[in-house]
């Protein structure tokens, strides 16, 4: 299914160094940007641009459907690049529906001025992202902007996935006792992009964790883990979707600050700018909500797949205390792990 | 992690708990002067392992709260000039002032960054030499240094394209003015241990003695607030007061003299005020007139910016010991972080903001 790609730029770059307001115009400039490098990423003719529509032949009585925007500075970073997350973000927001990721739509809006080698860096990693994801690019757009009216690229992917298991997986079906589980290591992608955004240097490089989730929700429903909810922790991190899931069931979620996995080079890290790993986005976790007489198997599943063995069971949900997040401090204490009131900043001192 | 999980250990955090409830036998009130261990209380919840008769209160060691007013419009009036590159720590672009904050002035166009060392500020200077670069210089004896040695190296690199909107405190005056006052409760002080790593602790050998309080030196982590309390409780139950020093692996009694030169040589100590309790006489840091030419105040004339408070808000009195956030009607009503009446609401490190952030409600049900 992978096609070899060849790693460098096919475009003349003597010609076209960079994006220019052509590129969108729809003539010659446009539809060379189209032969040259978003062909590439339709692997089905059927689907290659020059058609206003794509054609989908789905099976399924329910699909999901999802879409998101995609900004970020540095377009690329360590361990990722804004195509990678424009893949990977939509494809995981399919796969919290418990939906098997079927097609993708790709907007692509690009700033005038932007280096012809870093669309093409971004649109190979698109295209390898969703092969790994296994989704197909079925339609697409493509404007530029005035140079100073974009930051580089802003990407908007939908997805498209179908559900073929009676699960309802969702915040309604969440349990008093269902256990909660975290498929690995937290806080590394935020910190990735803020290390690289603002000229940090740590001993070891924090490389972001963005990667699809997939294939790991599929292996614990195939595993017939009856899987109540699950959510991805971008935004806001791992404190604002337990805070979201507590509000929305009115139910308390008990967790234990000892049992979270933070790499130990990104605890340091987030310590040092005081920040709480906790609200720090990612972009390759989740928590599952489990019955607590399957948290073990479905512990298992996870820390067997690739890339998240340091998966752990962080907490319980319990009736306790409606609507709020409990967390067991370090030192045995308990708090309320609220939501922020903006973006978390580094602090003074 | 390395150095700081040895401080987070639960078992010895519960056995310095059971030392202060076996050695406790009346009320003692104990201020943490620095809002950075008031902060780690209420994160950890470590007011949790301490008696009822300990009461800890939150002093005014936090320099995103005690930043007056006055100073935030001053910021914003020079951030929304065209040919200014407006610089500060992260925090301090939410702190509202009288009408807009620092993140709104970004919006509307004026050029804000967040930095995370004044160097940083002084080496855009260097790049932007058509710019005027400018620094929010807030903190306490902590980040001083480093802002004086800002200025020391644009001085010497004669780079005049800098200067830095100097709001300096310091953390002894204001304990004095605390302790002077005619309704002081505190009994007990857990003195900042990163601002004695600074200045050393020589400083309160006189207010232990003048007001006969107990000054704990102490650290950020847990159990070095524990321990702290610990030595603070003692010394209390046994009748002294004395300056102790419980943060012994960061802390000297003399502190670091290069940086308290590089301080003295670029700021001399001054009346300052203090949002939430006023002005205190000597209790703060300006430039000196040789360096004066660094002062964003002067430079851009926005002295004549004044502010007054919200009449709703007691953060003056949580500030000092006299009142706890609860108390305040504002709490959680109109005054919340993401619209904060005043000092102790405005920066996470507040105790306003911590008790709305930890303890929104209690957990005692």
């Amino acid at each position: 299914m992978t096609t070899e790609f060849n790693p460098t730029c096919p475009l003349p770059i003597t010609q076209h160094t960079q994006v220019q307001l052509a590129h969108g115009s729809g003539g010659k400039l446009m539809h060379q940007l189209i032969d040259q490098i978003f062909a590439h990423l339709y692997e089905d003719t059927r689907h290659a641009p020059g058609h206003d529509s794509a054609v989908l032949n789905v099976s399924s009585d329910n699909l999901a459907y999802t879409t998101d925007s995609y900004v970020v500075n540095p377009l690329i970073f360590p361990g990722g690049d804004i195509g990678q997350l424009a893949v990977n973000g939509t494809v995981n927001d399919l796969a919290m529906a418990g939906a098997r990721a079927h097609s993708l739509s790709l907007g692509l809006i690009l700033e005038e001025g932007l280096d012809m080698p870093t669309l093409w860096t971004v649109c190979e990693s698109i295209r390898r992202s969703a092969d790994a994801a296994r989704i197909q690019i079925v339609t697409g757009d493509t404007k530029v902007v005035d140079r100073g009216k974009g930051d580089g690229i802003f990407i908007n992917t939908s997805g498209i996935g179908t559900i073929d298991h009676p699960l309802t997986i969702a915040p309604s079906s969440v349990r008093a006792g269902d256990a909660i589980i975290v498929n690995g290591d937290l806080a590394r992608h935020g910190m990735a992009v803020m290390a690289m955004r603002e000229g940090l240097e740590f001993e070891s490089a924090i490389t972001s964790d963005t990667c699809p989730l997939g294939d790991v929700v599929m292996e614990l429903i195939d595993a017939d883990i009856e899987v109540h909810c699950l959510r991805d922790l971008t935004r806001g991190g791992l404190s604002s979707a337990l805070n979201e899931i507590a509000s929305s069931t009115r139910l308390s979620m008990e967790i234990d600050e000892a049992r979270i996995p933070v790499r130990e080079d990104v605890a340091s890290a987030c310590e040092l700018l005081g920040l709480d790993p906790l609200y720090v986005a990612n972009e390759g976790r989740f928590v599952a909500f489990v019955p607590g007489d399957q948290a073990e198997r479905a512990l298992a599943i996870m820390q067997d797949h690739p890339g998240f063995g340091s998966a752990n069971f962080i907490g319980r949900v319990t009736e306790q205390h409606p609507s709020l997040v409990i967390l067991k401090s370090r030192i045995g204490a308990n708090r309320i792990l609220d939501l922020l009131a903006g973006d978390q900043l580094p602090r003074i001192c | 992690m390395k150095y700081l999980d040895e401080y987070r250990d639960p078992d010895l955090a519960r056995r310095l708990s059971d030392e202060i409830h076996r050695i406790t036998t009346r009320h003692h009130c104990i201020m943490e002067v620095c809002g950075g261990q008031t902060h780690a209380i209420v994160k950890f919840g470590i007011d949790e392992f301490l008696p009822d008769k300990v009461e800890l209160v939150h002093g005014p060691g936090c320099p995103v709260c005690v930043t007056p007013l006055e100073l935030i419009d001053q910021a914003i009036a020079i951030a929304s000039r065209p040919e200014v590159i407006f610089t500060s720590f992260g925090d301090m672009l939410r702190v509202p002032g009288s009408h807009l904050d620092l993140f709104a002035v970004k919006a509307n166009g004026g050029d804000v960054r967040i930095i995370y060392s004044p160097l940083d500020a002084l080496k855009i200077a260097r790049e932007n030499p058509d710019k005027e670069v400018v620094f929010f210089a807030v903190g306490f004896e902590t980040t001083a240094p480093a802002n004086a040695m800002a200025v020391y190296q644009a001085h010497a690199q004669r780079i005049a394209n800098f200067s830095i909107l100097v709001s300096h405190v310091l953390v002894p005056p204001a304990i004095e003015a605390i302790l002077s006052s005619t309704n002081n409760r505190v009994q007990g002080f857990l003195a900042a241990g990163h601002v004695c790593a600074v200045m050393g602790y020589h400083e309160y050998d006189p207010l232990a003695a003048k007001y006969q309080v107990p000054i704990v030196v102490t650290g950020f982590e847990p159990l070095d607030i524990l321990q702290g309390v610990l030595m603070c409780v003692k010394q209390l139950e046994e009748g002294r007061h004395d300056v102790e020093n419980q943060y012994v692996r960061s802390v000297i009694k003399q502190g670091n003299q290069p940086a308290q030169q590089m301080l003295t040589r670029v700021f001399e100590i001054g009346t300052r005020k203090w949002r939430g309790i006023g002005q205190i006489p000597h209790s703060g840091f300006q430039l000196r007139d040789e360096y004066r030419m660094y002062d964003a105040e002067t430079k851009f004339n926005v002295r004549g910016i004044q502010a007054e408070e919200s009449a709703d808000c007691i953060s003056g009195l949580v500030l000092q010991g006299h009142k706890k956030p609860f108390d305040c009607p504002a709490f959680g009503t109109t005054c919340t972080p993401e619209h904060p009446l005043g000092a102790t609401m405005v920066s996470s490190e507040g105790a306003c903001a911590a008790y709305y952030r930890y303890r929104g409600q209690s957990l005692t049900t």
